[in-house]
């Protein structure tokens, strides 16, 4: 598996994720830099977390008009697998990649902690390692993780299974309670229509290992690696 | 030529902030305060004479990454 990180200025999870994605599939990702201009030939692309361009104007908004980004746009419209956690979630969104927005959390605190997330599709490329319903453990840091988007958007995700990771108790119910930020329908994680690019809240790249204290986000990256081996 | 840009959040998306900063009003005494939203206030300095060409050029900053349409509107002046 060939694999390329994307590095804005003031991200600060990529080299957690290439740490991920070298122990999971043997080979270090690529890191591209955003002013680059073409992703090299890669299997699978990471927008990492972290707060790219000082989350100006928006979190996210500046990021995805960098120069890499239209090259990252052509390669999800071909297929290649794309995941964004965190803060490339965000990008994923302002970037038209994924609907929706990644507004304030709703109770104006940055959130960071582990939560629980279940897994409510586990036909995607991400998730084939997953049981559906699984309830995993991952830690979230964000400021603006409270999804959002109108009924009728949240509607067609729901209907059309593309709602991947949901926030709920440890024994996987969704209740107010357990959603950290005010996420419209507990949405933690989504997939684009395709279903080649997710979007995450969630940190799967910080427990990958034992000695990170888990290891209920590795399968994500084991996943990805079975669909492309 | 200058835009003076208003974004503000749709009717009907939560505003967390502005409900903080209405509650501080209250706390503060002020009576009378039905509700707050919160917005951003955004200067482009144009190199652009003609209003009509510099009304749709702001337009689409404003729908290309000023706003983001999904849960913000916005508005703006021109003036000389």
């Amino acid at each position: 598996m060939k694999s390329a990180v994307i590095v804005f200025p003031g991200s600060n999870c990529d080299r957690d994720v290439a740490v991920a994605l070298e122990q999971v599939s043997g080979r270090a990702p690529l890191m591209v830099w955003h002013n680059d201009t073409e992703v090299p030939p890669v299997d699978f692309i990471v927008l990492p977390g972290g707060f790219s361009f000082g989350d100006y104007l928006r979190a996210g908004a500046m990021a995805a008009h960098s120069p890499i980004m239209r090259s990252v746009k052509e390669r999800a419209a071909g297929g290649t697998l794309v995941l964004g956690i965190c803060n490339g979630f965000q990008v994923l969104c302002e970037a038209g990649l994924l609907p929706g927005v990644l507004m304030h959390n709703s109770g104006l605190r940055f959130v960071c902690r582990d939560v629980h997330i279940r897994v409510d599709n586990d036909r995607t490329a991400f998730t084939g390692r997953y049981g559906k319903g699984d309830v995993i453990r991952v830690p979230v840091a964000h400021n603006e993780g409270n999804y959002f988007s109108d009924s009728e958007t949240v509607d067609r995700l729901e209907s059309e299974g593309r709602v991947v990771f949901r926030y709920c108790s440890p024994d996987g119910k969704v209740d107010d309670a357990s959603n950290p930020n005010g996420s419209r329908a507990a949405i933690a994680g989504i997939v684009n229509e395709q279903g080649n690019v997710l979007g995450m809240m969630p940190h799967p790249e910080r427990v990958s290992e034992p000695r990170l204290g888990g290891t209920d986000g590795r399968p994500l990256f084991e996943s990805v690696m079975a669909v492309l081996s | 030529m200058k835009a003076k840009i208003h974004i503000t959040l749709k009717s009907g998306v939560l505003d967390p902030q502005g409900k903080a900063v209405e509650h501080a009003l209250a706390a503060l005494g002020f009576g009378g305060v039905d509700s707050v939203r919160q917005g951003k206030y955004i200067e482009v300095d144009l190199a652009e004479s003609n209003p009509e060409t510099a009304r749709s050029k702001i337009d689409a900053m404003c729908r290309q990454l000023l706003a983001n349409t999904v849960i913000e509107n916005y508005a703006f002046d021109l003036v000389e």
